[in-house]
């Protein structure tokens, strides 16, 4: 699936909560919580994305032309938001991971999680997978 | 347990509750609670109000000019610093020097002292509750000078192991800068036995008061410390400007670090004469609106009485960690009763971070992460806490929603 499909498909799982935010955060929380884990001795100092708050560790590797994502964050809110951006990035080619403009976030009602305030570490670990990208083609 | 008696709290919360417009607000819809008052406190219509007059009446720049506004506007500024100083007993109000914070202040002292008192591999004491802003002039100052910090401990219940204080003196021991209050713990410092260590061994004894000054009674006189800073901002205030007492005895002897206009007699090419007094440190045009707004701050906290919302936030702060203690999941820090209205707690096995942004949901604005202490973080072994803290308009049934929604919160973390 393309990107845009994928984002579409999560926009549509989400459209499910309406109003009900507490249902909407306990499914971002299980979805932290189904996220692979990096592994542990992958959690190098280069691999972490330091927010002022949570801590990110993203690990990217190229296959068949294929960008793959793997990350983990010590905060599962946190976890759960990096969870739905691999499910949208991981195995796509890299020039479309350095062109999507991941509006689904804002759909679907998180974009709060991208404030600038740099407390999870989120608009960080964005930048850091389109960097990965363009360092791997 | 945590308690401490407090008989009743005489504050009528309700009517305060009307000064203050931003409490009406919906967050997230649901009605704004308010437990970051440690990090800034909301401001009352008064000190608003006397922003707006000044601008709409009086805005001029002061001491040096001869029409009117620029009296008045003098008159104003120089009337708040009366205020203000009186609000602290400082006999003599050239001893209150505005300044745009804490932070500034404590680097104005660090400055002015390592061009006098302090030589290379001098020595300076600093508790481990320390806020960063209080830790890093001093460590800029070291790593400069080959000088040296020494950490007064924490003791079990984490209040400041004050025995382990007098042997961390020595000969080369200059300053010792302590926070009066805790910002993430909430706990008190003694200071009678800092100062009596202090006192002893002849050293300059720097009071951090940003987070004691908002929530208790501070006599500066009675005190007698050589220097105490706070910011207006946390005590219903304004932003960007805040105060810095010395003694009598540094008035003319704390060297000036940050010359400028409003800071001189006379200049010429060759030779400079300074001002008297706190004009000396004033440099540069100061935060006017700042300062006269910070007087109707303490005229308005001053109708109540300092001893009156004491009373009313320990009664908050003890309610609100009797509610804590029925929680198995959370754990609070900072254990010695002696407590400023400040709690700081974690559910075991929840990042802070998660617990303070699903709160947020319930538009109860709390503050998580290090606080800008991470040295004390690295002692207590938490990436950060989350902190409540309040102000003489936060209620009972305000922690009451706070902790039903904690619970909520809790079950969904798990
Ligand atoms: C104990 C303590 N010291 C210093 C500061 C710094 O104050 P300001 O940012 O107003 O300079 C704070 C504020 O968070 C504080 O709580």
């Amino acid at each position: 699936m393309s990107i845009k499909e994928i984002e579409n498909e999560i926009i549509e799982e989400f459209e499910i909560f309406g109003e009900d935010w507490e249902g909407k955060y306990e499914h971002l929380i299980d979805l932290g919580k189904s996220l692979p884990l990096i592994k542990e001795e992958s959690k190098t100092e280069d691999k972490l994305i330091q927010g002022c708050q949570s801590r990110v560790w993203l690990n990217s590797e190229k296959k068949d032309d294929k960008i793959f994502f793997s990350a983990d964050s010590d905060a599962i809110i946190t976890k759960g938001m990096v969870a739905l951006m691999i499910r949208v990035l991981s195995g796509q080619p890299a020039k479309e991971i350095i062109d999507s403009k991941l509006e689904f976030i804002n759909k679907i009602g998180l974009k709060e999680h991208l404030s600038p305030t740099r407390a999870n570490g989120l608009v960080s670990m964005i930048n850091r997978m389109k960097m990965d990208a363009i360092k791997l083609i | 347990m945590l308690v401490k008696e407090v008989k009743y709290s005489p504050l009528n919360v309700e009517l305060i509750r009307k000064d203050f417009p931003i409490l009406q607000r919906l967050v997230n819809n649901y009605p704004l609670i308010y437990f970051d008052n440690g990090a800034t406190t909301q401001k009352p219509l008064q000190v608003i109000e006397a922003i707006t007059h000044y601008y709409t009446h009086t805005n001029s720049n002061i001491h040096r000019g001869v029409h009117t506004l620029s009296r008045e506007s003098t008159e104003a500024f120089e009337l708040a610093r009366k205020t203000i100083a009186a609000h602290f007993n400082i006999k003599n109000d050239q001893q209150l020097i505005f300044t745009s914070g804490t932070t500034d202040s404590i680097n104005i002292i660090a400055n002015g002292l390592s061009r006098s008192i302090l030589k290379d591999g001098d020595e300076i004491i600093l508790s481990a509750y320390e806020h960063h802003s209080n830790i890093l002039a001093w460590q800029l100052w070291a790593e400069q000078h080959n000088g040296k910090l020494k950490v007064i401990p924490l003791k079990e219940d984490h209040s400041l192991d004050y025995d382990a204080l007098k042997n961390l003196v020595t000969a080369k021991t200059k300053v010792i800068a302590i926070t009066h209050v805790s910002n993430t713990l909430g706990l008190v410092t003694d200071l009678e036995k800092v100062k009596k260590v202090a006192e002893k061994h002849n050293c300059i004894l720097v009071v951090d008061g940003a987070q004691s000054a908002p929530h208790m009674k501070v006599d500066l006189e009675k005190l007698n410390v050589d220097f105490f800073v706070c910011s207006a901002h946390k005590i219903y205030g304004p932003t960007g400007t805040g105060i810095l007492y010395m003694n009598k005895k540094w008035l003319n002897d704390l060297p000036i670090t940050k010359p400028g206009g409003g800071t001189i007699k006379t200049v010429s090419f060759e030779k400079t004469e300074y001002a008297e007094g706190a004009l000396r440190f004033e440099a540069g045009t100061p935060n006017i609106e700042a300062v006269i707004g910070f007087a109707a701050a303490i005229n308005y906290i001053n109708r109540f009485g300092m001893e009156a919302i004491h009373k009313h936030e320990l009664d908050l702060v003890n309610y609100a960690q009797y509610k804590l203690s029925g929680i198995p999941e959370v754990i609070v820090y900072g254990q010695n009763p002696d407590k400023a209205a400040v709690i700081s707690f974690n559910v075991k096995n929840a990042h802070p971070f998660d617990v303070g942004t699903l709160l947020d949901k319930y538009g109860i604005a709390v503050r998580t992460g290090h606080h800008c202490t991470q040295p004390l973080m690295s002692i207590l072994c938490v990436p950060g806490t989350v902190r409540i803290s309040f102000a003489l308009y936060n209620t009972k049934q305000e922690i009451d929603f706070f902790i039903e929604k904690l619970k909520k919160v809790i079950t969904m973390l798990m």
